[in-house]
């Protein structure tokens, strides 16, 4: 059983290491998490990006939800944001094109655009 | 919606979008009750009296993205589909709470589904707010408060790839000893 004194050994190793989410310069990602996201399988989509990045110790990514935005029918949707890039909507995702889009877009900064919203519409 | 579970995701947007620091999410099991309640419980700027009236129907929203919302709707019309029951009481500037009663053994009633996984995803994505999650299965229970969480991490976030790891194995330990 996972205990909270294993939490605070975890939380000593990491506090040496400077948390890059909270900066400006973190790739951001967010999952549409309203009625239609949720619907069309949004979790385990979310699920699938947060354990791609831990896998992966990806530091300077933070995944959050957001509401509905705007598309129910491609839900659903993940959009990633780098900084300095413009904004990629992805559409119809799914966790296996989820973790295609964490290697693929975030780890070897190649957009993978046959997920894209201007590939679907 | 293909379980309670996602009905419980979907209710505590609401509780984000109306600026909740506190959210608790209460699941209750009896068997001999035949009864699973889900109470969902904010903090957040609640709803005034002419709204709470109106919620029920699909085509009331404070989207503006489109004219209708159909969370509140389909989670009502999920727990009466068992023979059970849907309230909302909420008071501006207090907060809301929503109570689910589902028929447990009803032919109708949706699986519990991924709670763990819910949560998790809730405790990652909303870090300022503090979560009180609490299942009981008959005489049975596990708790998590986030406020005890956070004051062992202290500003270490549940998104650091190892703290995220343990909060997923403590979720799933924990719900997976309430149904042994």
């Amino acid at each position: 059983m996972k205990s909270l004194a294993e939490l605070e050994a975890i939380r000593n190793k990491a506090k040496g290491s400077v948390n890059l989410r909270k900066d400006d310069h973190a790739v951001r990602v967010v999952v549409g998490m309203a009625t239609c996201g949720i619907a069309a399988g949004a979790r385990p989509v979310m699920a699938a990006i947060m354990e791609e990045v831990a896998k992966r110790n990806l530091e300077h990514v933070a995944v959050t939800q957001t509401g509905c935005i705007g598309v129910c029918r491609l839900e659903p949707i993940v959009e990633v944001m780098v900084p300095g890039e413009e904004k990629v909507t992805y559409v119809k995702v799914d966790p296996k094109k989820a973790a295609e889009i964490v290697s693929e877009h975030i780890v070897n900064g190649r957009i993978v655009t046959k997920y894209t919203i201007g590939a679907a519409e | 919606m293909r379980e309670i579970a996602l009905h419980i995701l979907d209710i505590v947007q609401n509780s984000i979008v109306a600026n909740a620091t506190r959210i608790e999410v209460i699941i209750t099991e009896e068997s001999d009750a035949d009864k699973l309640t889900v109470v969902i419980r904010d903090n957040g700027c609640g709803m005034s009296k002419e709204f709470l009236e109106k919620v029920i129907d699909p085509f009331t929203t404070k989207r503006t993205t489109r004219k209708v919302g159909l969370g509140i709707p389909l989670y009502k019309m999920a727990a009466e589909n068992t023979g059970g029951s849907f309230d909302i009481q909420s008071e501006e500037g207090k907060g809301t709470v929503v109570t689910a009663v589902f028929g447990y053994s009803h032919i109708d009633r949706q699986p519990l589904g991924d709670i763990a996984g819910t949560m998790l995803g809730l405790f990652t994505s909303y870090e300022e707010v503090d979560f009180l999650f609490r299942h009981k299965v008959n005489e049975k229970k596990f708790e998590v408060d986030t406020t005890q969480l956070k004051n062992v991490l202290g500003d270490v976030s549940f998104q650091v790839p190892e703290v995220y790891m343990w909060l997923s194995e403590y979720l799933k330990e924990g719900e997976e000893e309430l149904n042994q």
